[in-house]
């Protein structure tokens, strides 16, 4: 065991956990921030995909002890009052079917968007091409990430 | 409006029994995790009411008309805890924005039928829900009525309000609320006509989008409890295997681990129903304070396998005694394709026959015949398998994801050695379902070892757990056979079909009664891997086969595929061949579908470059039509379009419905083309999504058209039915696009495309 500062949503949490420890599961059993899921642990389906300094980052694989000062955003960071647009996007088509993977698409979609504002299908496929929709919206998230893209532009 | 007797669920309607079971205890639920105030605040932006007061078992209503109406099904992804209280709500006559949805746990008294199965969670509820909210209005009006000291035939209830025209007096749902709730449940009520419908048949929006959206915890792998501990379990490598003993002393020492021990789920005489089902009865658990943790020490434990003996389960489904044969052995893919091959040459048994099959190939100029077959399947659903127990001396409690929360409780309640009122089960949101968290072992599992730590815990499955531990879609194989005459008539029409364990067979379905001389037949070929029933069960790969033969046959006719199905359909429907009573089909709405998909797809208009496919299938009472467009990139096939055309009977939440539809889509073209579950030495060889492919987002139509038949036929199946016949479709459409036909899935195995 050993103890970590970490840089969560804007604030320093504090943790005391074995230096294995993926990110995900310090988040969901230490930090109560249960938003990033568990789906695959290798880093397969990108359910639980965070934002480290601003890059779409699988937790499920990413040691506490090797994220040092960088900054994890999660899904509860990603904005005060859940209207990001690439969340009100996600609203307004009304993507989810179970919801489980949403959370993890949304940070993808969401760090693609930060990178590339206007991206073209192509694009847009390719970026989400690592998040598994197991009910299959992809359509949808598709749709989605366009509205965003026109909405924040 | 139409008169009812309320006697159906009546005792969902009488105040009191709704408290029995601890049925609409507010609070008691994971939100506790949260901060009151938080959770309240997530739940809805409504302005919450001082006093809340109980109609019925499915509603209640604040004092200041704010109306919760509890969601009594599993939520699976399927929209239920969206669409089933709308139904409420609209004979209610509520504004949906006042509306609350809250779920409701398991209570046999209260509900019937909370299940996520069969595509029935609509159909089975539809009179109940109207009920729910029509005897709720009709107590608001007769307590209105009673207040003013009027007729209550004069009163109307429209968005919430109670209004007497003739003395121009007006009350809110919430101001009546109190009175209403201590009136006589009415002996009949009104329905209303489908004409009067305002909420159901308009979309509405997911009522958990903005938990969802903002990472609220909503999942069972969400459950947090005061003093909660993580428990892990390993199960046998292979099928065929079974715990022999176990070293657990190093994985005891390690950090956080509080024990290590074996758990039986079920003593041999439990006398099981089917849903109990458990690939492996003894497994080891590792329990400790935190979820990495409890997997770092699973993997230091040393097991000692042994080979299981051969065994026959007897099981309940729904009343039939049914009796399972589990070989031993380790076994192969392979092998099973050899059982089924040899099973195919030899004499199946025969569930349908009319005329003289035998005679019509035996004198046809040409037959043909195709077989085709599909590998197991596993559900993986993103959630891996979980579930939170609290159990104590004389309580029970349960919290999970969960398809059939009253099958299992009374195998949790036999296994704790509890009476079945001692056992309460609440459902939290679910990370799909698609059939697998109808066996809900893991329940049992989870209740067995809290009780044995005297401590809350949650059970987490690994995805490899939850890959190499499943109850998965069966291995299935069909040949099909088409008789022609001299003159290139169809005479006769066979096919033969079995699986590892069950057949696919459905002799009742189309073709049947549309051919004069007709055979069907089914075998089946024993396994030790645990399978069971996965989004449409048998039809998830019956009707691809069935409808690419067609295709084939409709070719050798010199057809237009849509044509032929309609003719064939005619004839079911004009003269039917053999028992009429039979055929579990409407001709007449299988055709409906097709004529509106040749409609919308502009069938017959040929563009350039795309090749189209098309299918029609008929299950869970409902009836889907797809046509599928394919154009070729880079000799790979780019799926440019599907068009849907759905009969569902009323369409409940259209959007939501629409969702489904394009989901459905994208699964079994995802399943037909990608996905498969192979054994070797009775191991899974694909784990994890490293080796087991899933669809992704890049696979995806490009485009997906749904479009509904309008009627006012009472709501049938909608999860389940988009899925079966895309997979025909699609392989018709991949035939026009690379001239070779599709008949072993998944397809990407078959062969490279070639446009």
């Amino acid at each position: 065991m050993a103890t970590f500062n970490l840089n969560i949503n804007g604030k320093t949490q504090t943790v005391d956990v074995d230096p294995s420890t993926p990110i995900l599961w310090v988040l969901r059993d230490h930090l109560n921030l249960v938003g990033t899921k568990y789906g695959c642990g290798i880093a397969q389906c990108g359910a639980c995909t965070v934002h480290l300094d601003g890059s779409a980052t699988r937790s499920c694989m990413l040691p506490v002890s090797s994220v040092g000062n960088s900054k994890i955003t999660t899904i509860e960071g990603l904005s005060e009052n859940g209207d990001h647009p690439v969340q009100k996007a996600w609203l307004e088509v009304d993507v989810p079917q179970c919801g489980y993977c949403q959370a993890g698409q949304i940070m993808t979609a969401s760090a693609l968007l930060e990178k590339n504002p206007n991206p073209n299908d192509e694009e847009i496929e390719m970026a989400m091409n690592g998040n598994i929709c197991r009910c299959g919206t992809y359509l949808r998230i598709r749709k989605a990430v366009k509205l965003a893209a026109s909405k924040a532009s | 409006m139409t008169l009812v007797k309320t006697q159906i669920g009546r005792r969902a309607f009488i105040k009191n029994t709704s408290l029995a079971g601890g049925g609409l205890v507010l609070g008691f639920s994971f939100f506790n995790a949260c901060k009151p105030k938080e959770a309240e605040a997530l739940a809805v932006e409504l302005e919450m009411p001082k006093e809340w007061f109980e109609i019925n078992g499915y509603l209640k209503i604040g004092d200041n008309g704010v109306v919760t109406i509890m969601s009594p099904n599993p939520e699976i992804g399927q929209n239920v805890r969206t669409s089933m209280p709308m139904i409420v709500a609209d004979e209610l006559e509520i504004d949906w924005s006042n509306v609350v949805v809250e779920q409701a746990p398991l209570n046999t008294n209260l509900y019937s039928w909370q299940v996520a199965g069969g595509s029935r969670s609509i159909s089975s509820s539809w009179q109940n829900l109207r009920m729910a909210g029509a005897t709720a209005r009709q107590m608001l009006k007769e307590a209105a009525a009673q207040a003013w000291q009027v007729p209550v035939g004069e009163i109307t209830a429209k968005a919430g309000v109670l209004t007497h025209e003739v003395t121009g007096k007006t009350a809110g749902y919430g101001e009546m609320a109190s009175a209403a709730s201590q009136m006589e449940v009415p002996e009949e009520i009104e329905l209303k006509e489908t004409s009067e419908f305002s909420i159901i048949g308009t979309s509405r929006k997911n009522v958990d989008g903005k938990k969802i959206t903002t990472g609220k915890p909503l999942y069972g792998i969400d459950v947090q409890r005061e003093g909660m501990l993580i428990a892990g379990l390993v199960h046998p490598p292979a099928f065929g295997k079974r715990l022999k003993s176990f070293d657990a002393e190093a994985a005891k020492q390690m950090p956080g681990i509080r024990d290590v021990f074996s758990i039986k789920l079920y003593d041999e005489d439990f006398d099981k129903m089917a849903f109990h089902f458990t690939a492996f009865n003894e497994v080891v658990v590792v329990v400790g304070e935190s979820t990495w943790q409890v997997f770092q020490a699973k993997k230091a434990i040393n097991i000692e396998w042994e080979d299981a003996p051969e065994a026959t389960q007897h099981l309940t489904l729904f009343g039939n005694k049914m009796e399972m044969k589990h070989p031993a052995g380790m076994e192969n893919s392979e092998q099973h394709t050899d059982k089924l091959k040899k099973m195919m040459s030899g004499k199946g048994n025969v569930a349908r026959r009319d005329g003289n099959p035998e005679e019509a190939f035996e004198k046809a100029a040409k037959i043909i015949e195709r077989s085709y077959s599909c590998p197991f399947l596993a559900h993986n659903t993103m959630e891996p398998m979980n579930f939170f127990a609290n159990v104590t001396e004389d309580h029970a409690e349960l919290l999970g994801p969960t398809q059939t929360p009253e099958w299992m409780e009374p195998a949790v309640a036999e296994r704790l050695g509890l009476p079945l009122e001692k056992v309460d089960i609440q459902m939290t949101r679910q990370g799909g379902g698609f059939g697998r968290r109808l066996y809900g072992h893991f329940m049992v599992e989870v209740a067995a070892i809290s009780q044995r730590m005297k401590a809350p815990v949650k059970l987490m499955y690994t995805r490899e757990d939850d890959m190499s531990q499943g109850i998965y879609r069966p291995s299935y194989y069909a040949t099909y056979r088409a008789a022609f005459d001299a003159e290139n008539n169809l005479i006769g029409f066979h096919v033969k079909a079995g699986g590892v364990p069950e057949s696919p067979l459905f002799a009742n379905r189309f073709p049947a009664g549309a051919i004069d001389n007709y055979l069907a037949e089914d075998f089946t070929v024993d396994t030790n891997i645990t399978t069971g029933a996965f989004r449409a069960p048998r039809s998830n790969f019956i009707a691809g086969a069935e409808q690419s033969f067609l295709d084939e046959v409709a070719e050798e006719l010199g057809k237009d595929p849509i044509d032929f199905r309609l003719e064939l359909l005619k004839r079911a429907q004009e003269n039917p061949v053999g028992d009429a009573t039979a055929n579990d089909y409407d001709a007449a709405r299988y055709a409906g579908v097709l004529e509106l998909v040749r409609e919308k797809s502009n069938w017959g208009q040929d563009q350039p470059g795309v090749h189209r496919g098309v299918s029609a299938y008929f299950c869970h009472q409902s009836y889907v039509a797809q046509v599928l467009d394919i154009v070729m990139e880079n000799n790979e096939p780019v799926v440019q379009k599907v068009t849907s055309a759905i009969d569902c009977g009323i369409v409940v939440n259209p959007d939501a419905a629409t969702n489904m539809a394009e989901g459905g889509v994208v699964d079994g073209i995802g399943h037909a083309m990608y996905s498969g579950l192979t054994f070797n030495n009775g191991t899974p060889d694909q784990q994890n999504f490293d080796r087991y492919r899933l669809i992704r987002n890049r696979e995806a139509p490009k485009a997906i058209e749904t479009h509904f038949v309008q009627n006012t036929i009472d709501p049938t199946g909608m999860g389940e039915p988009p899925f079966p016949p895309i997979m025909g479709a699609l392989a018709n459409a991949l035939y026009k696009a690379s001239g070779r036909r599709y008949y072993h899935q998944p397809f990407i195995t078959d062969r490279v495309f070639k446009g």
